[in-house]
């Protein structure tokens, strides 16, 4: 059956496709699993960059130097940002394919004060900008923000967790990100349809609620309709200052992108989101794509030009940040990550050409950390795609890849992954986002009654210090067990106070207007510090740990007698303390309400946060000295991996997805020597890799393929490596970018060479 | 600087060298174990476990495991606690493609124990397997440890006899007749030549591993490995004197070369 519609420009739209459940509904899943044609070959087909597509980004590059050296490029510093709020903009009006842009200018960044206006005016005296006193008035005495009702209802246990950095990274003073605007539905339904559809959900809770307990609910639910419906009303503006209306669908492969693009556009003009992701765009723009070269309306060479000038956009999302964000999560990252690949749940592959023609984008434009690549990987992928992954990653270090076989089972076929390792079906689910807690410094209130080991302040409940000249295993698992639950409970109230604030002052309205109504939620709780505690508790049961306490009993110091086993190994000794720790903290977490009852989920993931964690965290049991990093994510310790970086990666694959849903993230750098000697052979080991990590129940892993020398040229010569990409634990940073001690992380980090 | 013509520097040469085989044959199911590895790329196709035994009867002057010479410098193991900490790997090795490969020090130094771990690789774990030899002591390897074994990595580092004993301290003989005994078994070789530029690089030199190595018939591929510097931390660390600390690593022209020289044999190289 092919689409017969009434409507003309809805027939032109959707000529040749196959018709389904999509036609009626508002269905994007329905649509690609008619349309889509899965793609089994190799790279050969794809094209270069056109003479056109390096000019645009060359105007963009030439741009670069000056941000780096200012830290930004520009500041729309007047006006709040929204949708309709920033006059349309162009790098080139002339040679642009897709267009739009945050501002009226590339590179320039909006405020975005309904978040808190602290950080914006925060940001602008940083970078030397005015505050507009007329603004500052406004969003302190008349327009309460976010960040001022998170702050009215924090208790003080969750201040005091706060401060002494045991709960870290809260999404307090800025948008929390992780939502997937379900922004293909734009370009396969045009705006007016998905009116429709928001007004018919709002009709359905017209009857005012017989149940108590559903009409605040249901109050909330319509006045959000009622913003989802005025911002869509907001994009066909914005769209239309660009001289495109995209009230109706779009009519060919370029449309398409730029409909898609424009709905993305309008969520990264509004919200500075911790991470703006994309979702799964490559398969479903494909099926457009795919129409329009069949019927001989475009080439290769013309479609690989549209994804790259789409590409440039996605590379030049930039938000407006404080020095104190970025010392957390450095070298400007965004998040516009892009789920790649995939099998379907019927057997065939979601791979197509535009997957491909994706990834090219990194040989045609340069390395780059944003869009965020993320390949969905599975043994049944096509070989052609598999080894066309491969060398993308060893030649550009800019791809990161997760288990389609943990996420379809649990998730379906249409996935993506928000910032890092956050999968979520689209445009049907999202997460409150909610940093992380750090355990091993949990690990130390634990031996120390619940005092802070840097401040000596009663910070966690005042429990029994564990006492003796020697620590004992079970006592401190005791102890660490009634701090946990004391975390566990302060940490999730923490969450539901923020994410019920960001509802009612930063509620994305035009992100969740491409949502279904009945949204899946999960509280996505994380952990930090997992290596530390975990060979924390090794070493206290292995070897023997004798605490140095000091004039205050406050245990500062740990000496380590005989050697322990450590996780990172693939010695169950130690490994079965990192599960048993993800496991009890998870089932600790469950036990709590949740804000609009989202399900519970918890990460393993620092993205780099793993310098400041370790930073605020004392000497440990393990032997780790006090301010030193922890390893980032879930990966184990910087140099206690004794068999290599895969014997390494076996232990972290022995993590439960189940108990860590929203993801566990492993980094893993080695040099290209230990890969293979020859070019292909890197190729056919690190797909091998890959296939085996997979096979082994791993869920992620960022591969980079780089030497040694190169990142300590660049520390010592920047302007020479302007595009040196570096995966950091679930993103991907220029690594010229990083702060100092950043950089000497990653280069101190084990370099997993060949000898 | 000592000469290096006469390995008197070279400690305790004779005495690792004397007593293996009476050690391995009074507990054959184990033997001295320095470490394992799961790594890839490097010491045969795919990832590999790489079992590390220790003891070596060579000093060679480039070598980058000075910590493997002596069979002391392992511990004293069983190989069904190898063989299970292979097995963990297992499933990652089935799904990369990859297999078990026994390396040292000189595996062949404690041949019952070489044998038993390739056995097991091969028949309890159903894995491909390798042996990681400089050929010295090809003579203890049995037809059936052989059998055991799918593909053979063999260093042959010099083609000329004074230069091999220079480098090893050892003669060269006994590796060219084991590269011969697996050409006659059909045996799958890789060739190893280290290239150190002043030492190993003169033309006739290697011409005379490549012609070799062409002749025998069952040589798939040779690694021309570029002389590196990674292991003079190790030398250093062990109070020993690397006389190679200072010397020239190759340039990409020079390895160009060399690997020139083996494919003009026929062969392929990496």
């Amino acid at each position: 059956m092919t689409v017969q519609q009434t409507d003309a420009t809805t027939r032109t739209a959707w000529d040749g496709f196959k018709g389904g459940l999509w036609c009626n509904t508002i269905d994007v899943r329905d649509f690609i699993q008619h349309n889509y044609t899965p793609y089994e070959g190799d790279a050969a087909f794809l094209a270069g960059p056109t003479e056109r597509t390096a000019e645009v980004w060359r105007q963009i590059t030439d741009r670069f130097p000056e941000e780096r050296a200012k830290g930004v490029y520009d500041v729309a510093y007047d006006v709040p940002a929204g949708i309709t709020a920033h006059a349309p903009g162009w790098i080139d009006r002339e040679k642009e394919l897709i267009v739009g842009l945050q501002t009226d200018a590339p590179l320039k960044r909006a405020i975005m004060p309904y978040g808190g206006w602290r950080m914006v005016a925060g940001a602008l005296r940083t970078y030397g900008y005015p505050v507009d006193p007329q603004l500052e008035q406004v969003f302190t005495r008349y327009r309460k923000t976010h960040n001022d009702g998170v702050f009215d209802a924090y208790t003080p246990e969750i201040l005091a967790a706060r401060k002494a950095g045991v709960i870290t990274g809260l999404p307090d003073a800025y948008g929390r990100g992780r939502i997937i605007g379900d922004y293909r539905r734009v370009a396969l339904y045009g705006v007016d349809r998905l009116v429709e559809a928001k007004r018919a959900e709002k009709a359905e809770l017209d009857a005012p609620p017989t149940d108590p307990a559903r009409l605040e609910e249901t109050i909330r639910e319509r006045e959000e309709l009622a913003e989802q419906i005025r911002a869509l009303g907001e994009l066909k503006e914005m769209a239309a200052g660009y001289g495109h209306d995209i009230s109706g669908p779009a009519r060919t492969g370029r449309e398409a992108i730029q409909w898609l693009y424009f709905a993305y556009l309008a969520a990264v003009k509004e919200q500075n989101g911790a991470a703006m992701s994309l979702g799964r765009t490559s398969t479903f723009l494909d099926v457009y794509l795919q129409r329009d070269l069949e019927a001989g309306l475009l080439t290769e060479r013309q479609t690989q030009e549209l994804i790259d000038d789409f590409i440039i956009k996605l590379r030049i999302v930039r938000f407006l940040r404080t020095p104190e964000y970025d010392e957390l999560f450095s070298g400007d990252p965004t998040w516009v990550t892009e789920s790649i690949g995939g099998m379907g749940t019927d057997g065939r592959t979601l791979v197509t050409r535009t997957s491909f023609r994706y990834l090219q984008t990194l040989y045609n434009l340069g390395p780059a950390p944003e869009p965020n690549m993320t390949v969905f990987w599975s043994p049944q992928l096509p070989g052609g795609f598999k080894e066309f992954c491969a060398k993308v990653s060893i030649d550009t270090s800019s791809v990161q890849y997760e288990s389609d076989e943990l996420m379809r089972p649990r998730f379906g076929d249409d996935t993506a992954i928000a910032c890092c390792v956050s999968a979520m079906e689209v445009g049907k689910q999202m997460q409150f986002f909610g940093a992380r807690v750090n355990l091993a410094k949990t690990l130390l209130y634990a031996i120390n009654g619940g005092r802070d080991e840097k401040s000596g302040a009663q910070v966690g409940p005042a429990t029994t210090p564990v006492g003796g000249a020697v620590l004992d295993y079970e006592e401190v698992l005791a102890r660490f067990d009634e701090q946990m639950e004391w975390l566990a409970e302060t940490y999730v109230h923490a969450l539901d106070v923020i994410h019920y604030m960001h509802d009612k002052y930063a509620y994305e309205r035009l992100e969740m207007a491409l949502h279904d109504r009945a949204v899946r939620r999960t509280m996505a709780c994380g952990i930090a510090g997992l290596a530390v505690a975990a060979d924390s508790l090794s070493a206290i049961k292995y070897a023997r740990v004798r605490p140095v306490r000091n004039e205050t009993g406050l245990v500062t110091d740990y000496l380590v007698d005989g050697e322990y086993p450590a996780y990172g190994n693939n010695d169950d000794r130690a490994d079965s303390i990192a599960v048993r720790l993800v496991e009890d903290f998870m089932a600790k977490v469950r036990k709590h309400p949740t804000y609009r009852g989202a399900e519970h989920t918890q990460s393993v993931l620092t993205i780099t946060s793993n310098v400041v964690y370790g930073k605020k965290t004392g000497n440990t049991p393990d032997g780790r000295r006090a301010g030193e990093p922890f390893s980032p994510g879930a990966n184990p310790m910087n140099g206690r991996d004794a068999h290599g970086y895969l014997a390494s990666a076996l232990s972290v694959a022995k993590l439960p997805y189940e108990h860590a849903e929203d993801g566990i993230s492993l980094t893993n750098t080695v040099t290209p020597d230990a890969l293979g000697r020859t070019p292909e052979e890197r190729v056919r080991n690190l797909v091998g890799v890959l296939d085996g990590y997979t096979t082994c129940r791993g869920f992620h892993m960022n591969v980079n393929v780089l030497d040694r020398d190169t990142l300590l040229d660049a520390m010592d010569h920047p302007e020479k490596y302007p595009q040196l990409t570096i995966r950091v634990s679930g993103y991907a940073v220029n690594f010229v970018r990083l702060t100092h001690e950043q950089q000497l992380d990653v280069i101190g980090r084990t370099f997993h060479d060949a000898l | 600087m000592p000469d290096p013509i006469l390995p008197v520097h070279l400690p305790s040469r004779s005495a690792s060298a004397a007593t293996p085989a009476a050690a391995v044959t009074r507990r054959p199911a184990g033997g001295m174990f320095h470490s394992w590895d799961l790594s890839t790329g490097v010491d045969g196709p795919g990832t590999r476990f790489v079992a590390f035994l220790a003891g070596c009867p060579l000093r060679c002057l480039y070598c980058h495991n000075p910590d493997t010479w002596h069979l002391r410098d392992g511990r004293r193991i069983r190989a069904d606690e190898i063989v299970s900490e292979a097995a963990k790997c297992v499933e990652f090795i089935r799904a990369s493609g990859g297999g078990a490969t026994v390396s040292g020090g000189e595996p062949l130094l404690q041949p019952v124990f070489t044998g038993e771990l390739l056995h097991r690789f091969k028949h309890d774990l159903g894995l491909h397997t390798a042996l990681d030899t400089s050929g010295f002591l090809g003579t203890r390897a049995t037809d059936a440890l052989l059998a055991d074994t799918d593909l053979v990595l063999i260093d042959i580092k010099s083609w000329d006899r004074a230069l091999y004993r220079h480098l090893t301290g050892q003669r060269l003989a006994p590796t060219l007749d084991f590269a011969r005994r697996l050409a006659d078994l059909g045996k799958e070789v890789w060739v190893r030549f280290v290239l150190v530029p002043g030492l190993t690089d003169a033309v006739e030199n290697v011409e005379g591993v490549a012609a070799f190595a062409a002749s025998l018939g069952n040589v798939t591929r040779v690694d021309v490995l570029p002389f590196h510097k990674l292991g003079v931390a190790k030398w250093r660390a062990l109070g020993l004197d690397c006389t190679l600390a200072d010397a020239p690593v190759p340039t990409g022209d020079q390895t160009a070369q060399a690997r020139a020289v083996f494919e003009a044999h026929g062969l392929r190289t990496v």
